[in-house]
Parts: C-alpha cells; sequence; structure tokens
C-alpha cells in the first residue's frame, strides 16, 4: 500500500478544500449558492480481459491486482473511468459477452462508488457495441460531477474508427448548453488528433471533433488505445494517454511493427499502470500521477 | 463492383502526367494479412493498386501519400498512385477486423 500526497492531506485533515472564486468557469461549475469541490478520478485502460499471450503471463491476474490495489488505498477516488478496451475482441459472440461478464465482476470489486465506462474497438467494433450495451450501457454519454462535465465519446462502435455526423451534433448539442468557460473534460478511447494514423493511432474524424471542441477554453481530453502515457496540445487543448493494464506497446513509429512490447520476467508487469486526475474545480486544471499496478507511483 | 480510384500527384510532381496504362499492382486483403506485404514501385512511376477483399470489409490507409479506401468483402479497390518521393510508406487497415487486425500492416516501397 502506499500513501500519496492526497492520503496525507487527509490525514492531515486537509483533505476535500472547498474552493470558492470568481475566476472564469467557476460560477458556472458551482451553480447558484454551492462553492466548488476539488476531487479527483482514476483512469484506467484497455485491460483486455481475456487476452492470453507471452506479452502479459500475468493476464488473468493483472486486472484483479489492480482492483487489491487501488481498494488498498485509503483515498477513494470519487470515481473510475474505464476508457475502453475492457475486454479483448473475439468473432465468438457468446465468448464476448463471458469476457464482459467476467470484467464486470471483477471491477464491481472495486471499493468506489460509480464507475464509468467507455467502449474500445476490442469491445464494440465487430457487433457495432451490441454486446457492449447489454453490459454496459450507452455508448456514449455525459454528466456533470462537482460541477465539471464530463463528455464520453465512441469512436469506436463504428469499425472505421469515426465518431459520426448523428454522435458530432450531440457532442455541440451538449457543448451548447455550457460557457465557452466551463470546466470540461473529454473521455475517448482513440486519439482524437492524429497520433500516428500509420498504425490507426487516429479518429477517422477527429479533426472535425476537435474543431467542435476548441472555443471551450477548459477543456481535457483523456483517453486510451495506444498502451502508453502520451502528452500532447492540439491549440489550447491537452490530450492524455493512459497506460494498459495488460501490455505496453511501443512509442509511436519506434519500430516497424506496433507489437506488444515483450514481457520481462526480471521486471514484471512493467509498462502497465494507471493514473489519478486530480481536478481542481475552480479552474478546471487537471493534474495526473501515474501509477504501476502494485500502486507504487512511476 | 464497388471501386475506388484516386488520382494522386507527389510531393514533388511536376504536373506532367503519364497518359499510358499504368501498371497495376494486385493486393489481396484478409484477416488479418495484405499479399503481398510490400509493394515496389519506382519513383514517379504511375501505377494502380487493386485491391480485393477475400473475406470480410478492410480499410486500406497510407497516410503520408494521403491514400485510404474501403474494401468490402468481394470487392475490388482500385487507387491510382503517383509517387515522386522515394521511401517506405506503411499502410495499415483501418476498419477493425478482429483479433489480429493490429497485425494487418504493409509497406509502400518507392525506389530511387
Amino acid at each position: 500500500m502506499h500513501i500519496d500526497r492526497r492520503e496525507l492531506l487527509k490525514l492531515l485533515g486537509l483533505g476535500g478544500v472547498v474552493l470558492g472564486s470568481g475566476l472564469p468557469g467557476f460560477s458556472l461549475a458551482a451553480g447558484k449558492g454551492k462553492v466548488a469541490e476539488d476531487f479527483f478520478f482514476l483512469q484506467l485502460s484497455d485491460t483486455h480481459w481475456g487476452f492470453s499471450g507471452p506479452p502479459n503471463p500475468e493476464a488473468d491476474r493483472t486486472l484483479k491486482q489492480v482492483v487489491q490495489t487501488v481498494n488498498a488505498t485509503k483515498a477513494k477516488p470519487d470515481f473510475v473511468v474505464f476508457t475502453g478496451d475492457l475486454t479483448h475482441t473475439t468473432d465468438d459472440d457468446a465468448l464476448r459477452r463471458k469476457r464482459m461478464g467476467e470484467f464486470k465482476a471483477i471491477v464491481s470489486g472495486l471499493h468506489v462508488s460509480k464507475l464509468i465506462f467507455l467502449p474500445g474497438e476490442h469491445d464494440a467494433s465487430l457487433d457495432k457495441g451490441q454486446a457492449y450495451q447489454e453490459n454496459f450501457g450507452a455508448l456514449h454519454q455525459s454528466f456533470q460531477h462537482k460541477g465539471v462535465h464530463f463528455i464520453a465519446l465512441d469512436n469506436v462502435s463504428d469499425p472505421s474508427g469515426a465518431v459520426g455526423d448523428t454522435q458530432i451534433d450531440w457532442l455541440k448539442s451538449e457543448l451548447g448548453k455550457l460557457d465557452k468557460d466551463a470546466p470540461i473534460v473529454v473521455l475517448t478511447h482513440r486519439p482524437l488528433f492524429d497520433l500516428y494514423p500509420q498504425w490507426d493511432w487516429a479518429t477517422a474524424d477527429g479533426a472535425k471533433v476537435i474543431s467542435v471542441l476548441e472555443p471551450y477554453r477548459h477543456l481535457t481530453v483523456f483517453y486510451g488505445h495506444i498502451h502508453q502515457e502520451n502528452h500532447r496540445m492540439t491549440g489550447h487543448i491537452a490530450h492524455h494517454s493512459a497506460k494498459s493494464l495488460m501490455f505496453p506497446l511501443p512509442a509511436p513509429g519506434s519500430v516497424p511493427k506496433r507489437q506488444p512490447i515483450p514481457w520481462d520476467p526480471q521486471h514484471p508487469a512493467r509498462g502497465l499502470g494507471y493514473r489519478e486526475v486530480e481536478v481542481a474545480a475552480k479552474t478546471a486544471e487537471v493534474k495526473l500521477e501515474e501509477y504501476d499496478v502494485k500502486g507504487a507511483r512511476v | 463492383m464497388f471501386g475506388v480510384t484516386l488520382a494522386l500527384v507527389g510531393s514533388t510532381g511536376t504536373g506532367a502526367t503519364q497518359i499510358s496504362s499504368p501498371r497495376t499492382i494486385k493486393i489481396t486483403a484478409k484477416k488479418f494479412e495484405y499479399s503481398p506485404a510490400e509493394v515496389h514501385l519506382k519513383r514517379g512511376e504511375h501505377v494502380v493498386l487493386e485491391l480485393t477483399s477475400l473475406d470480410r470489409k478492410h480499410g486500406f490507409k497510407l497516410p503520408e501519400l494521403g491514400i485510404r479506401a474501403d474494401v468490402p468483402a468481394g470487392t475490388t479497390a482500385r487507387i491510382e498512385v503517383t509517387a515522386e518521393k522515394a521511401g517506405r510508406f506503411p499502410f495499415a487497415c483501418d476498419v477493425f477486423c478482429g483479433d489480429g487486425h493490429e497485425d494487418m500492416t504493409g509497406t509502400l516501397v518507392v525506389d530511387p
């Protein structure tokens, strides 16, 4: 078990600091008569439940280990978000549903009050999200948490990796309700920008999506798909990818083939991990902390 | 028959267009490979890539030359290419096709 800075603040009685401010975004975030509150959530990604092979000889244990790690941490996140590829793909519809059921059973053991799921192409591309919706609900969604607007986009149930005009219209409608200074977090599976399209690390109509997001001044994107950390700006929008919990992939374009980085018995689970995201409600600023599967900060 | 035709001008192209019949390079696509996976053409050569899917819908994306096409099952996509720049240009399937999709890649080699 690790004790991080947040836990230390809790132990010192300084956790859950209540903020009040007249800064842009605050009044909309908090609403009348309320104050915005800092919080943190965890991003877990690309768990690929059902995968087996040399890239992870502990494939049936890694996710369970992370659940234990998170549960052993005293400071609890407000929620956990899974940014896609919850399960490893299969052509067998029954097996897909079985993997989803197993995944749900494991993560339901997380001692948190709320779980947010997004589909990845491994979950949703082969059947256009049918099994995913049966198990996890809507393919895209929005919600508010402590004054911050979260928008989860589906860029995988279309096997060509597009968001599509219908969902973009929905996105415009959701954003249209908000002030341009509102604090917004966008969640996706694939990168919205052309990170490395040679490896299909892109969203087919991502440029269109980003143009819709651009007017919003306090907006951050979190995604998965590439099985590694990557931090990139498009204009003023920061895009942060998360590590996988099954196998890491090489840096974009660093090798001819996007094959998993081989498992290192000397350093089991190296390159795997999850992320803590602290959100400062008054400024919509986010702070990231990365952890390995045992909960050590990396 | 479904067909896609893209007439491309290379990055250093002068606008000179070959009007003679271009060479056709046949490529098959199936889970989870292109065959051949490495395609050669000469710098400045005008060719047609003729892609046929043998099983299900695949994609063909070659970002550095601005090429992308759908290749539905049992159909052939025709893509005209004139590459003026020598080099190795990776292409990949960009329509998710199953466990092995990530391995479905190839290289277009433009020889000097």
